[in-house]
């Protein structure tokens, strides 16, 4: 029961960070169609950026976050503007290469300007463990997740009640319409990915602070997949409910079915079992919306 | 400007290579390429037989995402199905290498066909994201079945040997893999020319047309998928032979994401483009080595910038062709063929 109760936890914390990941991806296909693959080097260079502001220019934690998030935000709208615009409208095929392809060149940039060494945070929190009756969690993933679930919460409050959230939801509900209302759509795909790097920056920030950082750290991004096909992939809603689902039942299986199946690992691989279940049977996830095509 | 182009008949209506001018040509190719072993150094050689290699599996990708319009990002996985399945044929069963490279075609077909399976129910990026999963179960599954693939110590395999005669040198093996890149090139090919072919076109054009088409989605979309399969496990099978062992890390989703970067360089849906994209991306980190061993002389730390420049330089191409030439390669061949065909006059 301890065991169980132990994974249930670390299964939380993680959950709670894939949720954010999650939502900066769900943020981008809701309002601009685009799946975004280079999501984990938007978390990798959201890493880099925080990283380097408390290291090389002594900055405190909580400015070097907000520089961070500053620096994803510019990021995230150069990438839109430049390189995902003239390609509106291509087919399915060349926006998920361009996403890809810009993957690699992030991960290429950040080897090249940190180089491809492991490199642990300064210690930011303090270093007590909390304890939750006989559950002890670690400081190192107490408080990163604390950071997490409020972003999380932020963002969800921007897109629900702020004008620009309202515009995004607009804009991603019919585009013809928001764009016969007067809301500017350039200006809405530039937003949802500047909000989605962001979003992105800061779930490496939390990454990093829990387990060091490398150009590698975007690897993790894979994992967006199976939440967001949980969750369903055009749902905020759903990337929360899937990222905790996911971090959960990863931590279960790498507890309990390791030791009984084929030599371990199944950790990496049970979220992608679990996908392809769920686009056998509910391709549109949880709370996602069914698509229907129209001739 | 080349005049005279008559078909008289069906047949050289037909025919695949149409003019005496391209029949010149390829034969020409053709010599040149069997010549190329006594000529090449051990190195050029290496290069050659491995861009073989590639564009037998790039040519499957393509046939799947360029002319059915079903994204795969688990195409390595499949060349991995089938480089185990022969890697498997040819220690455990002792089988030929004709008989290991075709059992290893089957095999990742078979794997194909299993995936294919929810190309019906799902498209686009959710089919992208299925063969993604794909693609991480059967990493999974290469580094932990031991008692079949061995783990991450992977297979050792004898070389192949015809009539007494051991492959065992990239000179001898170049002419095994210039024998399947024809045969696979050839069947690509024609491919498009037939019933099949057409209706993998129309289902890329517009699925629910094709179906009111009469095109039976389901076994079409399927077809796709065990014919891009089993063209990778070919690939597998031959790679095998080339590198005489398999283990786990050949295969990771990066080498499904070189396949892709391939066909979109070189020009989705183009036999042309794939074999061009092939010889493109392999040669390009190539220079880049080349470029950075010479550079060394300059800068002593050049090489620790190598890897990092081939990420940069591998994506910034992707980003390049799709932004500025999104038909690749073969679309800038026929531009300066036309140019040429044409002179003096403007096209």
């Amino acid at each position: 029961m301890e065991n169980f109760l132990q994974s249930l936890v670390s299964g939380v914390v993680i959950g709670g960070i894939y949720a954010l990941i999650a939502m900066g991806f769900v943020v981008i296909y809701k309002s601009t169609g685009i799946i975004n693959f280079a999501i984990g080097e938007f978390m990798m260079l959201g890493a880099f950026f925080c990283y380097t502001a408390m290291t090389a220019a002594k900055f405190p934690f909580a400015v070097s976050l907000l520089m961070a998030i500053a620096g994803a935000a510019v990021l995230g709208g150069l990438v839109e503007r430049f390189i995902l615009r003239p390609l509106l409208g291509k087919n399915m095929i060349s926006i998920i290469m361009v996403t890809i392809g810009l993957s690699s060149v992030f991960k290429g940039v950040a080897q090249l300007v940190w180089s491809g060494d492991y490199r642990a945070f300064p210690p930011i929190f303090p270093r007590m463990p909390i304890l939750l009756g006989t559950i002890v969690i670690p400081s190192r993933q107490f408080y990163p997740f604390l950071i997490a679930i409020a972003a999380t919460a932020f963002i969800w409050l921007l897109f629900r009640f702020t004008r620009t959230g309202v515009s995004m939801r607009a804009t991603a509900n019919d585009q013809a319409a928001a764009f016969s209302m007067g809301i500017d759509i350039r200006r809405v795909f530039s937003m949802s990915w500047s909000l989605a790097a962001v979003a992105a920056a800061l779930s490496g920030v939390v990454i990093g602070t829990m387990g060091g950082i490398s150009p590698q750290l975007g690897a993790i991004g894979l994992k967006v997949f199976p939440v967001v096909i949980l969750g369903g992939l055009d749902s905020i809603g759903g990337a929360l409910v899937g990222g905790f689902l996911i971090g959960i039942l990863e931590n279960l299986a790498g507890g309990y079915l390791d030791p009984l199946i084929l030599g371990g690992g199944i950790k990496e691989v049970a979220p992608f079992l679990v996908l392809v279940v769920i686009l056998m049977i509910r391709p549109y996830g949880l709370f996602g919306t069914r698509e229907i095509e129209r001739l | 400007m080349r005049i005279g182009d008559f078909r008289e008949t069906y047949s050289a209506d037909e025919a695949i290579f149409r003019t005496p001018t391209i029949r010149m040509w390829m034969g020409a190719l053709g010599i040149s390429l069997l010549i190329f072993p006594f000529v090449a150094g051990d190195y050029l050689l290496y290069l050659a037989n491995l861009t073989g290699v590639v564009i037998i599996g790039a040519l499957g990708l393509n046939i799947l995402t360029g002319l059915t319009g079903q994204i795969s990002l688990g195409h390595a996985a499949f060349v991995g199905v089938g480089a185990y399945a022969a890697a498997v044929g040819a220690t455990r069963f002792g089988l030929p290498f004709f008989l290991a490279i075709p059992l290893g075609g089957a095999v990742a077909c078979a794997a194909g066909m299993v995936v294919g399976v929810p190309s019906l129910r799902v498209k686009g990026l959710y089919l992208a994201i299925a063969t993604l999963a794909a693609q991480v179960i059967f990493e999974w599954i290469f580094s932990n079945w031991d008692s079949v693939t061995g783990g991450i110590r992977g297979i050792n395999v004898p070389p192949a040997s015809l009539f007494g005669v051991s492959l065992n040198t990239d000179f001898r093996i170049y002419y095994l893999i210039f024998a399947m890149v024809a045969m696979f090139t050839y069947f690509a090919r024609n491919l498009f020319r037939t019933r099949v072919g057409r209706a993998f076109i129309a289902i890329r054009d517009r699925d629910i047309s094709a179906e009111l088409m009469g095109i039976n989605l389901f076994r079409y979309k399927i077809l796709s998928f065990m014919v891009s399969s089993f063209y990778a496990g070919v690939a597998g099978g031959v790679w095998v032979y080339f590198t005489k062992v398999v283990t786990p890390e050949y295969f990771p989703l990066s080498l499904s994401i070189q396949f892709l970067a391939i066909i979109v360089v070189g020009g989705l849906g183009s036999i042309q483009g794939t074999i061009f994209g092939a010889i493109f991306m392999t040669l390009v980190p190539e220079l880049l080595k080349a470029g950075t061993e010479s550079a060394r002389a300059v800068f002593p730390d050049a090489m620790s910038y190598l890897f990092p420049m081939r990420d940069i330089l591998f994506g910034a191409m992707i980003v390049g062709f799709l932004v500025f030439e999104p038909h690749g390669l073969a679309e800038m061949w026929h531009r300066t063929k036309r140019y040429f065909a044409l002179w003096p006059f403007k096209n």
